[in-house]
């Protein structure tokens, strides 16, 4: 088991607030891990650093051993929170485009899952409905060979039908020599695909369990264990 | 398949209990090959290094057994089916108990409504 993505003493300052205050955590090749917590606990901020998006006040990040650069990039496939896609292109353009720009875009399974959500190839992202336009964007970040997924709340806009597709697609995009990282508030409709579970409060790891070890030893699921911590 | 996970167990035990029953109520017969890993985690909807867990475990209880190219096969060793189905009929029947017991239904209660039930039309 190689690590895949190291963070050591991690922060991250806006101004005065202090968005990660020490962040530990090292993710392994081959996981589906959920990254979970509140609003505002840090969820984006983290894995934008992973992404170079921004930089550390303090401490280090490291991608397969090394810092955040357009080297690391290469191999980390990062779905932002909102569409990053110009509003004018079709879903075909929007392909043509990771084809052109990532080496490791894999054209054949973009089309597949495409054709398998019945998204139009035709239609412009404008023309989308939110939730279209976030299977999109997904069907363009898992069809990437990346050795790092990082997707910022996936499953934000969609129905439960489509969030049992996204879920699928995620689990078929993933690899044995990849890691998926994923932040999200529906801890209960993913819970079954994870095989980790990361909790963030105010900045901090709280907690980094193996999913089944959660059951197993607290006999709860991940879902009532984070209602537990986070009760008010 | 429908597979439900309820939420006080680990994943994989109740994946390996499912399956489990999958083969001996024969959907996969004696010899057969299982789907793979991947195939098995998308049906699920589960994580396909839990798959590969409950799939080791029923393994280790003789039930399936793999073979290194072609993929994992119900074993075809009957007696080894019937003492899963037995295993898991007494493991049924103890959960049955167990909620009998919570209800405040005695033996002689419990039994009598088995009875009944069980009975179907021929009940007095």
């Amino acid at each position: 088991m190689s690590t895949i993505l190291e963070c050591r003493a991690l922060k991250k300052r806006y101004g005065t607030k202090e968005a990660l205050c020490g962040v530990d955590l090292t993710l392994e090749t081959g996981r589906i891990v959920g990254l979970l917590g509140p609003n505002g606990s840090g969820k984006t901020t983290l894995i934008k650093l992973a992404c170079g998006l921004l930089t550390p006040s303090g401490g280090e990040i490291r991608i397969d051993g090394k810092k955040p650069s357009p080297e690391t990039n290469a191999v980390v496939s990062y779905l932002p929170e909102r569409i990053a896609l110009p509003l004018w292109m079709t879903a075909q353009q929007a392909m043509d485009f990771y084809g052109n720009f990532y080496a490791d875009f894999r054209r054949d399974a973009a089309e597949d899952m495409v054709e398998r959500l019945r998204l139009e190839r035709t239609q412009t992202i404008r023309a989308m409905s939110k939730g279209t336009r976030e299977k999109l964007q997904l069907i363009l970040t898992m069809a990437r060979a990346a050795k790092l997924y990082l997707l910022d709340e996936p499953l934000g806009g969609v129905d439960p039908a489509s969030r049992d597709y996204i879920l699928r697609t995620i689990l078929t995009g993933y690899r044995e020599d990849a890691t998926v990282l994923f932040s999200t508030h529906l801890i209960a409709d993913v819970e079954a695909v994870l095989d980790e579970a990361v909790f963030l409060r105010e900045g901090g790891v709280l907690l980094h369990e193996r999913v089944d070890a959660i059951r197993e030893e607290r006999g709860k699921s991940v879902d009532q264990l984070f209602r537990e911590l986070f009760a008010y | 398949m429908d597979w439900v996970f309820r939420a006080d167990e680990p994943i994989y035990t109740q994946l390996c209990e499912q399956l489990a029953l999958v083969i001996v109520s024969g959907v996969y017969a004696a010899g057969e090959r299982l789907p793979p890993v991947r195939e098995l985690a998308l049906d699920a909807g589960v994580n396909p290094n839990t798959v590969q867990r409950a799939l080791s475990e029923l393994e280790r209880r003789g039930l399936v057994y793999s073979q290194r190219t072609a993929g994992r096969f119900v074993t075809e060793d009957a007696a080894r089916i019937e003492q899963a189905r037995a295993q898991l009929a007494r493991d049924r029947a103890r959960d049955f108990l167990g909620a009998m017991a919570r209800l405040g239904l005695d033996r002689t209660q419990t039994l009598a409504l088995l009875e009944q039930l069980s009975g179907g039309d021929a009940k007095p």
